[in-house]
């Protein structure tokens, strides 16, 4: 019972990361319709940003962790805006394979940038947040579990906020149902693509710091693995979807661990995306996503 | 107010406008004709800035506009409510009519537009927390005319309002247009399948066929037209 308790912990904190990083897929995709394959290359540039502002605050500290955190996001807020406005907005009315092809360009320019100027050997992360842990009954809870739902749930309760209380969450809404739409009630659709890019992209950037804080060896294609399963995620839980997003992460958290802690634990990659094909045979949309109509 | 000159719009090698012009002055309601696939819904979409033309210019109030971005054409007065409505199905009532008001600063105005937009369709508020998708058809065209008046306008275009609506809703709509248009001093562009409700409510008409301009002039000339009694009028 004890083990059942712990692995489900560790399954959820492990989802909470992938968690984040699928909401930034999904909410691309629903204002602009393609993969932004980019986002797991933003995830990287955010422990990177954290990795280097780590290094120069003090070790062990609540307020490190925070500060490190917030400048994560900002970067990567403004570096999926950046990404946005120099290399999707031009495409705007191409092919969407086109657009997929750049996100693809994009990727690995981020990727063979990061080995040119850090190197391709991997880095350990500073040790910026203190290690704890609370031992509940048998069941451990790690101070970097407790990080990692704690700062997951208050950033997803916040997403949540702004897309559904806010009147820039309600005009991204609008651009995801119908952009021309929304273009004739005189919203500037690029304006709204532009703030998702950036909600997206802050939030890869905050997975990135919970990721390297709990898996302290960084390098420039550390986004690889998780933005994969993260996509998978996104997928699972209906992409365009994001409280399916959210749920995706988990599911696949729980998935990986369970796996991982069993006998089966090198399959635990193949059996995450078995289910994939599994759950999309059964429901091409995704768990929460509704078949789309046919745009018209 | 509005004039479109020598307007020519293509769908790669399609060609749906060609040398279409006209001018609608300050005040009036003005209705565009057409059969199926004449090119009206072409001609709104090109003047709201959703459709790029080929040639030709479009002034409004003045300044050229062919070539702004949507969402400064409706900054600049100009609103159009499109074919089918296109109300955000999966936002309120309420929703949908606050994003009529992007960028509008102006919180007195807001206030304003939607006490009147509550007066001529007071079945908006008994609906405002209801999700828009779950409106009736007519229901759907008060929201989309609603949510255009939220955002200020001066001209108004609206496309085929009547389609798919009970008649009795029709009627209702008709003298919502006529009441708008009198009482806001909100000129119309009115497209219209139903030529002769359009024509007993507008001033002026254009008819277009095959992407360009058949004829013109005032609504009740057109009316007594024998061609057109034919084509559009049925008798
Ligand atoms: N997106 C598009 N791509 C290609 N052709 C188009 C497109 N939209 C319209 N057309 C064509 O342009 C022509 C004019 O269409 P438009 O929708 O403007 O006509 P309409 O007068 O509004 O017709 P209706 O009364 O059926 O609404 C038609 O031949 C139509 O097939
Ligand atoms: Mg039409």
């Amino acid at each position: 019972m004890e083990q059942i308790l712990q692995q489900l912990l560790n399954g959820i904190s492990l989802g909470a990361i992938y968690a984040l990083i699928a909401l930034g897929y999904t909410m691309v995709y629903g204002v602009l319709r393609f993969i932004n394959f980019a986002h797991a290359d933003v995830f990287m540039v955010g422990a990177f940003l954290a990795f280097f502002l780590g290094q120069n605050l003090p070790a062990n500290s609540i307020a490190s962790t925070i500060l490190v955190l917030l400048a994560a996001m900002t970067g990567c807020a403004l570096l999926g805006t950046l990404i946005e406005r120099l290399a999707y907005r031009p495409l705007r009315s191409a092919p969407t394979l086109n657009v997929l092809i750049t996100a693809i360009g994009v990727s690995l320019l981020l990727e063979y940038s990061g080995q040119l100027f850090l190197g391709a050997n991997p880095r350990t992360f500073p040790p910026v947040y203190p290690s704890a842990q609370l031992t509940l009954g048998g069941v451990i809870l790690s101070g970097n579990q407790l990080l990692v739902i704690g700062v997951t749930a208050a950033l997803v309760l916040l997403l949540q906020l702004v897309i559904y209380q806010t009147k820039i969450g309600a005009a991204m809404r609008a651009v995801s149902l119908n952009p021309d739409a929304a273009r004739l009630v005189g919203i500037n659709v690029n304006a709204v693509i532009a703030f998702t890019f950036a909600l997206g992209s802050a939030l890869a950037g905050a997975g990135g710091v919970l990721y390297a804080i709990n898996y302290p060896s960084i390098d420039p294609l550390m986004g690889l693995m998780p933005g994969l399963k993260a996509f998978v995620c996104a997928i699972l839980g209906g992409i365009g979807n994001i409280p399916g997003a959210a749920l995706g992460g988990l599911i696949l958290g729980l998935v990986e661990t369970f796996v991982g802690g069993s006998e089966a634990s090198t399959w635990k990659d193949a059996v995450a995306f078995g289910l994939l094909i599994l759950i999309l045979l059964f429901r091409p949309a995704g768990l929460l996503g509704k078949p789309l109509p046919e745009k018209v | 107010m509005l004039t479109v000159e020598n307007l020519a719009v293509a769908y790669g090698a399609i060609n749906a406008l060609q040398d279409v012009s006209f001018a609608i002055p300050r005040g009036g309601i003005v209705t565009l004709l057409g059969s199926n696939g004449a090119g009206k819904t072409t001609t709104l979409r090109t003047i709201s800035g959703l459709v790029k033309p080929r040639g030709g210019k479009i002034f409004f109030d003045g300044e050229d506009i062919t070539r702004l971005p949507p969402h400064r054409i409706v900054q600049a007065g100009l609103c159009h409510v499109p074919e089918g409505r296109m109300v955000f199905t999966n936002l309120t009532v309420a929703d949908n009519l606050r994003l009529g008001t992007w960028r509008q600063p102006d919180t007195a105005r807001t206030a304003a537009n939607r006490d009147y937009v509550f007066s001529i369709f007071p079945r908006l508020q008994e609906r405002l927390h209801q999700l828009a998708g779950t409106l009736s058809g007519g229901e759907q065209q008060m929201l989309a005319i609603g949510r255009a008046l939220m955002g200020n306008p001066s001209f108004l275009m609206l496309d085929e309002p009547s389609l798919g609506i009970a008649p009795k809703l029709v009627q209702t709509i008709f003298e919502k247009i006529i009441e708008i248009n009198q009482r806001r001093g909100i000129t119309i562009l009115l497209v219209e399948q139903n030529a002769s409700l359009a024509l007993d409510i507008s001033s002026h008409a254009y008819v277009l066929e095959s992407g360009h301009i058949l004829t013109h002039g005032p609504s009740t000339a057109l009316r007594a037209d024998p061609r057109l009694r034919a084509a559009y009028l049925g008798e």
